[in-house]
């Protein structure tokens, strides 16, 4: 910001920006525009995935938004969402706030916990499957009680299976983040704390937590617009089941779509996906006040 | 100049970008040129079978070849609709027939076969005339029935029964008082793998039919209007709940999918008694179970009548054959190659071999001295008596019935035996659907 007012403009040459900025444009209309815009009309068709489409204009959308099972998907959704972000942000924050300290045995921990992220959500998801297995799991093979529940079978635990494999993947990510956000905070500011007595408590409410207000925000936002498109884990996992329990609205789409052949009915629900993420990505921004993209931090 | 070499440098950057799109448009199975392509499904001891087949025609004709490639069971079902769909369909189409076949056929997207047949009647001739029912649409044949006859068999594990010290079910109300036996020695009366939802439904389709009789789901087929609440259908329902309330299955059912095979070793391994499953389950008990087949500790029965019941108990569901067909869309060479591979590949004497060697009853005439001589004699006879004395001989639903409408069946009876819905909400929600 104060490169633009301390100095004059520097003159860039005519024409170039555009270019560079074409490639990621080419990628983005590509992949991003072209399908939104043919997902934005097949909703206002009947298509069977096979045969030709037909133009049936409000039907599909009449479809969808009378389906009982809508209400209850974006309910899952949220839930998943909610949980999955309060699960997840106090561990990341305290797991990055540990691994920003220079000692080596942080550094090999932080090691260590990165793995999951590097491991592929259908592998997980296949493990996990294999460990909670009631009859031939890890608690039915080692004989303890406490683990050999119906985890996936019961709609609850499936739910609390789904926000625990999810936390525990992408936990990690998060966590470096964070790592990343309390490394940049001035030794400054806890070299004056100490001097005034703070303890370390004290100093990671005062100083460490509202200097990450930002980290906050953009680790929040990804990991609730993420969630909106929580799909290979809970496919794999269990299908959006025992019932409908663990069905959220992305599995909902694929569902309708490719195992129901109402391929106008999931792109009606891919459309309300994009605008509900959307929604959401906006109101993160608002919250994190009308400069977020400004530095907290002195001299950056 | 300047200018336009920046125009080539952004031009060299989307280049990879399109030519990726079109590698993505062009290297799709049916365009490949004169190979003809072949998607199956994947599990021993079947595809060994299936794989071998093909290995052979291979073999034999160095010029027509033809690439096979294998998929699980549930993944397939999406997969192949999607390939369809997008013109990337395999040159031949290995499905079930009945439902799922008629919106190919509605789509134009598989070839007629009428004529074929009657210029190879020799072909037809051979295969066991009821396999040709669900390859049928509109009076027109559009697959080539194949592998085995699959009805669904009432297994249980003898051992388990002789040290509970109780006998195989001969009614509802035997299996209804067997469950708590089972139950009180920590042994899971019937296994099943819930997750896959049309492991649930083969129950439903034995409770309708020994019931309310075939009547009763054939009305649902022709889109009647409310044939779910048909009261023998309500009582099938209630009467499937509570054998769920009662503990009737393993615990953890709805999380175990048929695809990993755990419903099978449940059985085998005595966790579970008994297990109601295809006539494929047989060659995996026997490849997978060690000595559980061999030793003669797998028994096999018909599903028992209901009390009361309007059902014939010889009637029985299952899948009447598999079958191919081929992809319109192909090239004529893959199409050539593909109906050559029907004539002399499907079914000759050395895959006939192998199916009565995994315990199943290929649908080819005339191997009743083959069977007697395998070593499965005994299975492979109940089931060619099963498939040959049905007086009806149902298809599986999910099969019979269009996809939309098999979706929302099976999402429903999974619900149901969640105990998430009540038997009236089932049949209001499918009311809802069918004849859609």
């Amino acid at each position: 910001m104060s490169a633009l007012t301390g100095h004059p403009p520097r003159r860039e040459p005519r024409g170039i920006l555009p270019w560079l900025a074409a490639p990621a444009l080419v990628v983005f209309v590509g992949f991003a525009v072209i399908p939104l815009v043919g997902v934005f009309a097949l909703s206002f068709t009947t298509w069977d995935g096979i045969g030709a489409i037909h133009p049936s204009g409000l039907t599909s959308w009449r479809a969808v938004l009378t389906d009982p099972g809508l209400p209850h998907a974006l309910w899952v959704t949220f839930l998943v969402m909610a949980v999955s972000w309060a699960v997840q942000t106090p561990l990341s924050i305290l797991l990055g706030t540990f691994l920003a300290g220079r000692q080596r045995y942080r550094a090999v921990l932080g090691v260590v916990y990165f793995v999951p992220l590097t491991l592929s959500s259908a592998a997980i998801a296949i493990a996990y499957k294999a460990l909670l297995d009631p009859n031939f799991g890890l608690g039915a093979g080692l004989k303890i009680r406490v683990l050999s529940q119906d985890w996936l079978g019961r709609p609850g635990l499936a739910f609390g299976v789904v926000i625990f494999v999810v936390s525990w993947q992408f936990v990690p990510f998060h966590s470096l983040i964070y790592q990343g956000g309390v490394q940049q905070i001035p030794k400054s500011l806890y070299e004056a704390a100490q001097l005034d007595g703070a303890g370390r408590i004290r100093q990671f409410f005062s100083i460490t937590l509202p200097q990450l207000k930002y980290t906050v925000i953009t680790s929040s936002t990804l990991m609730v617009v993420g969630s909106l498109t929580f799909f290979d884990l809970i496919f794999v996992l269990t299908e959006g089941g025992p019932g409908d329990a663990t069905r959220v609205l992305a599995l909902d789409m694929y569902k309708q779509g490719f195992q129901a052949s109402l391929m106008g009915p999931a792109s009606a629900i891919a459309v309300i996906l994009v605008l509900v993420g959307l929604a959401l990505a906006l109101l993160l921004r608002r919250l994190g006040g009308r400069d977020a993209g400004a530095s907290q931090l002195e001299g950056a | 100049m300047a200018l336009s070499r920046r125009t080539l440098l952004g031009l060299a950057a989307g280049v990879p970008v399109s030519a990726a799109l079109a590698a993505c448009g062009s290297s799709g199975p049916s365009k490949s040129g004169d190979e003809a392509t072949y998607w199956y499904l994947n599990g021993q001891p079947q595809e060994g079978v299936r794989a071998g087949a093909v290995d052979a025609f291979n073999k034999a004709h160095p010029k027509e070849q033809i690439k096979d490639t294998t998929f699980q069971n549930d993944a397939y079902k999406t997969k192949i609709k999607t390939a369809i769909g997008a013109g990337q369909a395999p040159t031949i189409i290995w499905g079930w027939g009945g439902g799922t076949l008629r919106t190919y056929v509605e789509a134009g997207q598989v070839e007629d076969l009428t004529s074929w047949f009657g210029e190879h009647s020799e072909v037809k001739k051979r295969l066991f005339p009821s396999s040709f029912g669900a390859a049928t649409v509109d009076g027109k044949i559009y697959a080539m029935p194949c592998e085995a006859v699959q009805p669904i068999i009432l297994y249980y594990n003898r051992k388990v029964f002789d040290q509970v010290g109780v006998e195989p079910p001969k009614s509802w109300g035997d299996i209804m008082a067997l469950v708590p036996k089972f139950n009180a020695k920590g042994i899971a009366p019937f296994s099943l793998g819930g997750q896959s939802r049309w492991t649930n439904m083969m129950w439903l389709e034995f409770l309708f039919d020994r019931i309310g009789g075939p009547q009763l789901f054939q009305a649902i087929i022709e889109g009647e209007k409310n044939a779910w609440s048909n009261p023998d259908a309500i009582t099938a329902l209630t009467k499937m709940q509570e054998l769920v309330k009662a503990h009737g299955f393993v615990k953890g059912f709805s999380s175990i999918t048929a695809d990993s095979n755990a419903d099978q070793a449940l059985l085998y391994t005595g966790r579970a008694a008994m297990m109601l499953h295809g006539a494929w389950s047989y060659g995996i008990q026997k490849s997978d179970g060690g000595d559980f087949v061999s030793s003669g500790a797998l028994g096999y029965m018909t599903f028992p009548p209901v009390e009361g019941g309007k059902g014939d108990p010889s009637d029985t569901v299952g899948n009447p054959a598999q079958y191919l067909s081929i992809s319109s869309k192909a090239s004529a060479e893959q199409k050539k190659i593909a109906k050559d591979f029907f004539a002399t590949g499907v079914l000759q004497d050395e895959e006939v071999k192998k199916w009565i060697d995994t315990g199943s009853v290929p649908i080819r005439l005339g191997t009743e001295k083959l069977l007697a001589a395998s070593k499965s004699a005994d299975f492979l006879q109940f089931t060619y008596d099963i498939a040959s004395k049905a007086k009806v001989f149902g298809q599986s639903w999910d099969q019979a019935l269009s996809p939309t409408a098999a979706e929302s069946l099976l999402d429903n009876i999974a619900k149901l035996f969640q105990l998430s819905i009540s038997p009236q909400q089932f049949a209001s929600n499918l009311n809802a659907v069918t004849g859609k």
